[in-house]
């Protein structure tokens, strides 16, 4: 998934600064039209609308408003699944088939009938398309060559075959992520061009049959969705609504207080702070599944030593961190998977201890510290972070140098394995604890050109005995065992690994306070605008 | 006219010397776009940032960031890579952008309404206040209306646009509700006027729909005010600059002698003098703000061509890139047509033989 923009350092100063001199001036009213949620939002990510395709914030929350899939994870209790077009399911005795009932007269938006053919079409063309999301499904073993004979409908009934007995929440788990959304084979099969199922007409249109239908998309302008009347669940509250691109906060700020906006996405902690005294706006917030981190490459001489790992952990000022620099928009988390998830743990051992780090370093053979550099992407929190690290690592002897970059020019270097030390953020692809897993704890092979290339292959940390802790834990199929599991793995992975974990993402909307039932999921495609009531 | 195509006569030499002036004219312009095509593509090509990367994200397997790679031509040569791309111009088409997928002059085509509206008030202000007030400060040279002129014209370049567009805001559509807010046009009146040309003032205008109208001038005139006030500074400098040396000149003593009214050698002899200058530098302030302002564009939410292209070049979609380069680079050549042309109408020793 896409990185979360945060505007500059600079720019949220300077924009603070004037609107605090300005703060005392109540602004006039102006207000939106009634049965329309105006949503101003960053949505510079959004590069197309196939769900196939789609793997951008922005979009998730598109396509979790406009597209059905088999199942829902509920918002209240993320470990409950909820149906959607499936009726119901069945898992087979040894786990490797799940039969789902397909409802029945569902509709796309395009008044097309919702059959199980278009179920099973919508989950073999995600494969035969091999976008970038299509690993949640082919993870199960699914191919180009065997999608049409492992998904298929017969009936009323859809047929998922996989090739393991993985656990079954993990494989409805899967299903519930955007790339499972189901699309209207009729529809997409009379745009085709040159085979490609629709592919080049989805990327700007829309074949689903979701609460709300997706009218049009004006790349970095505007998203505007619309009230689909043939939904088969309770439909939507508003008959509109238009998400703003709108990048800069203050400007959302601005709007927002004014009226001329109803949601705004992407508020600073310190434009926050300033509106909390607002009585027209309220604020809501949920734990996003993202969380930051540092990581150490194992190619480093002296990053590779397990003392020096473990000492950089007491370098950082958790504390300060979480009081300042990610005030409203993170909590202190120091493990690899985020609070919701099955197993997520909340021991925060570390602190800043500057001693025992120094003992540490002096164990590994460093006692006077040694040099390092940080890549890093000039943006918020990242900078504040990175350069707080710097501080409190120079009074171990620890001298870090900063490379600023542009995002993609950081990451190219991370995938290439050229950093010494790297600061990111990663995000839950569908709403299991093994999404996660996968990445920080797993690393199947740890040569150059190895096919898989988790985050603990970035890394160059080989990880044999992790790895097939990991790949048990996502065969257990229950799920009190299973949460041990997890819970045993981030345990070890606190102590050893060369990732310190710093924070979980909150999301926060601000709001005018005329709305109802706004409630940000932990995932993007789990925030429901067709949810929300306007007064 | 048989006499015309006979060579020798004077009107087919005038028209043969116009033939090649058009043509070396033609060679140049190509040239131009040629030169200017060739320096982004490959500058385009040697930054840092991986346009594969913004299209399949971070989790992408090895395989298909392969296949993308290869679907983009970026295996190729460099050379190669080039040549395809003229090809595919030369035929009229510029590509697709990445981002947006949709093919880049359909987003220029959006993009640029945008931007024109907001850079044509903002020039009409900038000069229209511009010229008169850089006039009235040379004549009375080191009186106060000099000297506030300067000032202003000073915090005009002194000021980030950013920071002044914020407050602009927050005065005039926050506190006083004079103005429209961020954004082309209000929420409600977004689905009211047909996209024609995609000029929302024109569109609304010919759809007959004036209170949306109104409502787009109201969101148009605040950021054009700054771009103008931006571009008031620059030309009331020059034009101050270019009258105090205009009204040094002998011509205006002479002038004077003879008797003629002071208001009549200012605006008729020296301005008139003045005027071929200054030409120049209002076509390249034009030029300037038809090229995009991305802060201004970002404070006010205004989705024009900066915003794009930068945008674009962020994120190495060098098909937009690209067609936002030509773009700017016909404003600037048709701009300096068009000035060439007017230089003839002022001056007339450039219409002499």
């Amino acid at each position: 998934m896409r990185i979360l923009q945060r505007p500059s350092l600079r720019l949220s100063l300077v924009c603070a600064l004037s609107l605090a001199m300005l703060a005392t001036m109540a602004p006039a009213q102006a207000a939106t039209p009634k049965d329309t949620l105006v949503v101003v939002t960053a949505m510079d990510d959004i590069v197309t609308l196939d769900p196939a395709e789609s793997f951008e914030i922005s979009a998730g929350e598109i396509m979790g408003n406009a597209y059905d899939r088999l199942v829902r994870y509920d918002v209240a209790d993320p470990s409950k699944l909820l149906p959607d077009v499936a009726k119901s399911w069945t898992v087979s005795a040894d786990g490797k088939t799940i039969t789902f009932e397909i409802k029945d007269g569902l509709k796309f938006a395009s008044g097309n009938p919702l059959t199980a053919e278009d179920v099973a079409f919508s989950l073999q063309r995600a494969v035969i398309l091999g976008k970038t999301p299509a690993f949640i499904l082919t993870q199960f073993g699914l191919n180009k060559a065997n999608v049409a004979e492992k998904v298929r409908a017969s009936g009323k009934t859809v047929v998922f075959e996989i090739d393991k007995s993985y656990a079954p929440t993990l494989v409805l788990n899967c299903l519930t992520a955007n790339v499972a959304s189901i699309v209207d084979k009729k529809l997409l099969m009379s745009k085709e061009q040159n085979g490609d199922m629709g592919y080049a007409w989805l990327k700007t249109n829309y074949a689903g049959s979701g609460p709300m239908k997706i009218r049009e998309w004006r790349a970095n302008e505007i998203v505007t969705l619309e009230k689909n009347d043939s939904y088969w669940g309770a439909k939507s509250k508003v008959n509109r609504v238009i998400y703003r691109h709108v990048k800069e906060a203050a400007t959302q700020r601005l709007l927002l207080e004014k009226g001329d906006a109803d949601i705004a996405r992407n508020l600073t902690p310190q434009d926050l702070d300033a509106v909390a005294s607002n009585k027209d706006i309220k604020r809501t917030s949920t734990s996003k599944g993202y969380v930051i981190y540092l990581s150490l490459n194992q190619k480093h001489p002296a990053l590779s030593k397990p003392e020096v790992r473990e000492a950089m952990k007491y370098l950082l000022d958790y504390s300060a961190i979480g009081q300042t620099l990610i005030k409203n928009i993170g909590t202190i988390h120091q493990n690899f998977l985020p609070v919701g998830l099955l197993g997520a743990s909340t021991d925060n051992p570390y602190k800043l201890d500057v001693e025992r780090a120094k003992q540490l370093l002096a164990k590994a053979g460093y006692p006077n510290g040694f040099k390092v550099t940080i890549d890093m992407r000039t943006v918020q929190p990242y900078q504040g972070i990175t350069e707080s690290f710097q501080q409190t690592a120079k009074r171990a002897g620890i001298e870090i140098e900063i490379i600023p970059g542009d995002g993609k020019q950081t990451l190219a270097k991370y995938r290439a394995r050229t950093h010494d030390i790297y600061i990111g953020q990663w995000g839950a692809d569908y709403w299991d604890p093994h999404t996660n897993a996968d990445t920080f704890a797993r690393n199947p092979n740890n040569a150059d050109d190895a096919k898989d290339k988790p985050l603990a292959w970035r890394n160059s940390w080989d990880i044999p005995e992790m790895t097939k802790k990991s790949d048990t834990a996502m065969f257990e199929r229950d799920a009190a065992k299973r949460r041990v599991m997890y819970q045993d793995i981030q345990a070890d992975f606190r102590k050893t690994s060369p990732f310190i974990v710093v924070h979980q993402i909150n999301e926060v909307a601000a709001f005018r306070s005329n709305l109802e039932e706004l409630k940000l999921g932990p995932t993007s495609d789990a925030t429901y605008m067709y949810k929300v009531n306007k007064r | 006219m048989t006499g015309a195509s006979s060579p020798g006569s004077g009107l087919g030499k005038r028209l043969g010397n116009q033939a090649s002036i058009l043509s070396r004219f033609a060679a140049t312009v190509l040239l131009t776009y040629l030169g200017l095509l060739a320096v982004t593509f490959f500058i385009g090509r040697v930054i840092p940032i991986d346009p594969v990367l913004s299209i399949v994200g971070d989790r992408a397997s090895e395989e298909l960031v392969r296949q993308v790679r290869e679907d983009l031509g970026l295996n190729k040569p460099l050379w190669d890579q080039f040549l395809i791309y003229i090809q595919k111009v030369l035929q009229g088409d510029f590509g697709t952008s990445i981002l947006t997928s949709n093919p880049v002059m359909q987003d220029i085509r959006r993009a640029f309404p945008a931007t024109f509206e907001l850079a044509t008030l903002g020039i009409l202000i900038g000069a229209g206040l511009g010229i008169p007030l850089g006039v009235w400060a040379a004549v009375k040279r080191g009186g106060w209306v000099d000297q506030s002129v300067r000032v202003m014209g000073l915090l005009g370049y002194s000021m980030p646009i950013f920071w002044l567009g914020l407050m602009a805001l927050v005065v005039f559509y926050a506190k006083l509700d004079w103005v429209g807010g961020p954004g082309r046009i209000d929420i409600a009146f977004e689905y009211s006027v047909p996209r024609v040309s995609g000029l929302l003032l024109l569109d609304a205008a010919l759809a007959g729909e004036w209170e949306a109208m109104g409502n787009a001038f109201s969101h148009l005139v605040l950021p054009a005010s700054l771009l103008g006030y931006f571009s008031l500074a620059y030309i009331s400098r020059m034009t101050r600059s270019f009258m105090l040396n205009e009204l040094s000149q002998e011509y205006v003593i002479t002038a004077r002698a003879k008797g003629i009214s002071e208001r009549r050698i200012i605006w008729n002899h020296a301005l008139r003098n003045a005027m071929v200058p200054l030409l120049t530098v209002v076509a390249l302030s034009y030029a300037h703000l038809l090229e995009g302002s991305v802060l201004t564009e970002t404070v006010f939410a205004w989705p024009g061509l900066g915003l794009y292209i930068t945008n674009s070049l962020q994120n190495a979609d060098m098909n937009a890139v690209l067609g936002g380069t030509v773009i700017v680079g016909s404003i600037f050549i048709g701009l300096n047509l068009f000035t060439d042309f007017l230089y003839r109408v002022l001056d007339p020793r450039t219409r002499a033989e």
